[in-house]
């Protein structure tokens, strides 16, 4: 009786013994050695896995970065300069400035500026309706509003207005990760310099037709009449394809073509309201 | 419901992209003044086809208009002025059965004359009756299934136009060498049946089959295995199993263009609906816009939910009505309120409808997931590109999900995908 328990301890143990001697050969022989910064890298970053830096997750990004010579076109917009900076300071780095950025919906065809044409009731989904035809509006370039955006969206940073009919950009909670921009299959949607106090200034529409369909089309489309590109004195309008943009960068938020443009495609976010100046008839009437 | 000539309306939009390929280079400019029959716009590339002008007048303008894709395309715009065709055309209606262009003239004609599918994949006609080297074709088959339900223009045309028809499908024989060729016709169709029957007698090599009443029959592939019981294999096209097949609209287009040298510019429109007053089979000039097909059948009625391009199954809802007739028009069905509006979507339940719906032996519920999360991949190991989108699983689904819908996006981003691989 004794023998056998005995038999059973001694077999064990040598199999056990066995087992640990392969496992630690198997181990040396094919061991990974990484980076250990790579963990330390991508500990600081936020850990989203949005793909708004170009690579496929945060651990990517940060195998990049421990690679990299300089920080040079890498930035993680999520974290902004807050995280790049401690990344910086783990791979003894110069960190980059990067302007922040936010995303902007440039359209504004709501139900009261663009006429609706037709009724929509197959997938909800942009990329279907994009795929199928013009889309339910008399504006074969604007928003479709079947909310792809706000479904890529990881930071709840958009929702769809029932009223407007179009999806809206909460500015303090866009990281400007770019997923929105690659889900809109009309383009609709652009990743701008991200201003004092969140002020915009930016063209509103992406209808590329000439003045008299877009007009039509849209009461608040860029027409492309280049009045804003004339007046503009710090030469960021430019106009391709009947439609104005305004570089961001370049951009010095003046406002002289907000009050230019005849439809009102430009529009500006986020200013304090102008003081109305005293009109002339109220003058004359005091005088009176 | 015989086939009404309508008359010439008093503008035309002629689209330059109205085939599968490249779109046709516009080949006159604003105020030029064309004739019936001129061509307006040359083909571009291998896969291109010609468009020729259909009524005589003046080019008012050359420029994106919205077409039936809701889209903007390159047109070209005539107005109307009298109907003064071009020097070399056969307008009597007299039967000419002798064909005497050989087989390489042939296809050049056909080429010329702009002709397409007429069945509605609109691909040029003149590469289908090329058999290229190291396939064989022993077999012609002349689709008369009608694709879908609701269109009766084929079925007119098997009716008023049989000879025609048959002198068609001898010369796409002639010119692909074959000395045998099917009509398919499904079973309700009995007047076009006795009426080919009896008069393929008088052709070489011609027999009419016959077919089981089935959607979709229509689809080359499936009509091929009806016919022959031969089975063309995924991504394989019917020349890989020694076939071709052509639509009755477009053997009797071959017939216009090779025995009459007329190109392509007009066809045959069904405009029907339960509540359109005098619906009917229409020949209109290409070009013509909507609207006057719609006021021809007696008027849009007031209940109007939906106006599908096309057939019932496949076709595309208009977003306006003025967009013009093109050669890939077949139909314009205008559905009352009550059957326009989907129904809501609910969950999927697995029931497995849509699979022993497709035809192709497609997983409809798998590719639809896939198209839906952008799993592209999965949708092409799936076969996706074999889908023919003829929407049986959507129509068959209990939980009314929109799996054609994405299906289609799944198709043309897998397809895109794949041309982009093969360039690189």
């Amino acid at each position: 009786m004794s023998s056998t328990v005995l038999l059973t301890i001694i077999m064990l143990s040598l199999l056990g013994l066995l087992s640990a001697v392969i496992l630690y050969i198997v181990a040396q022989k094919f061991k990974v050695i990484e980076d250990p910064r790579i963990d330390l890298v991508t500990e600081v970053l936020p850990g989203a896995n949005c793909g708004g830096c170009g690579f496929t997750g945060c651990r990517a990004f940060a195998e990049t970065l421990v690679k990299s010579e300089s920080f040079e076109g890498l930035n993680c917009p999520v974290g902004g300069a807050e995280t790049m900076g401690k990344a910086a300071l783990i791979l003894d780095r110069q960190p980059v400035a990067v302007e922040p950025k936010v995303a902007v919906l440039r359209c504004n065809g709501t139900p009261a500026n663009c006429t609706r044409t037709s009724f929509y009731d197959g997938a909800v989904n942009c990329r279907v309706a994009h795929n199928l035809y013009g889309g339910t509006t008399s504006c074969h370039y604007g928003c479709l509003g079947c909310g792809d955006c706000v479904t890529a969206c990881q930071f709840n940073a958009m929702y769809m207005d029932p009223v407007t009919q179009l999806p809206v950009i909460i500015d303090d909670k866009c990281v400007a990760c770019g997923a929105c921009v690659k889900a809109c299959p009309r383009n609709i949607i652009e990743l701008r310099k991200r201003n004092r106090k969140d002020r915009k200034i930016y063209v509103s529409c992406v209808n590329k037709d000439k003045g008299g369909p877009a007009r039509k089309a849209c009461n608040v489309a860029c027409i492309g009449c280049g009045k804003c590109v004339k007046i503009c004195p710090y030469e960021a309008i430019t106009m391709t394809d009947n439609l104005a943009f305004i570089d961001s960068f370049k951009c010095k938020l003046c406002r002289k073509c907000v009050a230019e443009c005849p439809t009102g495609a430009i529009l500006e976010i986020n200013f304090p309201v102008k003081e109305e100046k005293p009109s002339e008839p109220a003058v004359a009437e005091i005088n009176e | 419901m015989p086939v009404v000539v309508l008359p010439v309306p008093a503008s035309v939009t002629i689209p330059v992209s109205q085939h599968i390929g490249a779109p046709a280079v516009p080949a006159v400019a604003k105020g030029d003044v064309v004739k019936t029959g001129q061509v307006i716009a040359t083909a571009k590339g291998f896969v291109s086809a010609n468009i020729h002008s259909s009524v005589s007048g003046k080019v008012s303008k050359i420029e994106p208009v919205i077409d039936t894709t809701g889209y903007k395309q390159m047109a070209v715009v005539i107005d109307v002025e009298g109907d003064e065709w071009i020097e070399g055309i056969d307008r009597s209606t007299d039967l000419v059965r002798k064909v005497t262009l050989s087989r390489e003239q042939i296809v050049e004609r056909c080429l010329q004359c702009g002709i397409v599918g007429l069945g509605g994949a609109t691909f040029p006609t003149n590469i289908k009756m090329t058999v290229p080297a190291g396939k064989t074709c022993d077999m012609l088959i002349i689709n008369g299934v009608e694709c879908e339900p609701y269109l009766t223009s084929d079925h007119r045309l098997m009716i008023e136009k049989g000879e025609e028809v048959l002198t068609g499908a001898s010369i796409i024989m002639k010119a692909l060498g074959v000395t045998k060729a099917v009509i398919g016709i499904e079973a309700n169709k009995p007047d076009a049946i006795i009426n080919l029957a009896e008069l393929s007698k008088n052709f070489d090599g011609i027999t009419v089959q016959p077919l089981k009443v089935r959607y979709p029959q229509g689809g080359e592939k499936q009509l091929i295995k009806a016919c022959t019981g031969r089975e063309v294999p995924s991504g394989g096209l019917p020349l890989d199993v020694n076939i071709v097949v052509q639509n009755v609209g477009t053997a009797f287009a071959v017939y216009e263009a090779v025995q009459k040298n007329k190109p392509l510019i007009e066809r045959v429109v069904t405009v029907t609906g339960k509540k359109v007053k005098e619906p009917g089979n229409f020949m209109v000039r290409i070009g013509t816009p909507v609207t006057k097909l719609i006021e021809a059948a007696g008027g849009m009625p007031d209940d109007t939910g939906k106006i599908v391009n096309g057939g019932p199954m496949m076709g595309k809802a208009l977003a306006l009505t003025d967009v013009p007739v093109t050669k890939g028009t077949s139909g314009i069905i205008l559905f009352p309120e009550e059957e326009s509006r989907r129904e809501e979507i609910m969950p999927c339940i697995r029931c497995g409808k849509c699979s022993s719906a497709c035809a192709m032996g497609l997983e409809p519920w798998l590719l639809s997931v896939a198209a839906e999360k952008t799993m592209y991949e999965k949708a092409e190991a799936e076969k996706i590109t074999d889908c023919m989108e003829c929407g049986a699983c959507a129509y068959t689904c209990p939980a009314r999900r929109p799996l054609l819908d994405y299906i289609r996006l799944g198709k043309a981003t897998v397809m895109r995908k794949i041309r982009e691989r093969n360039t690189k």
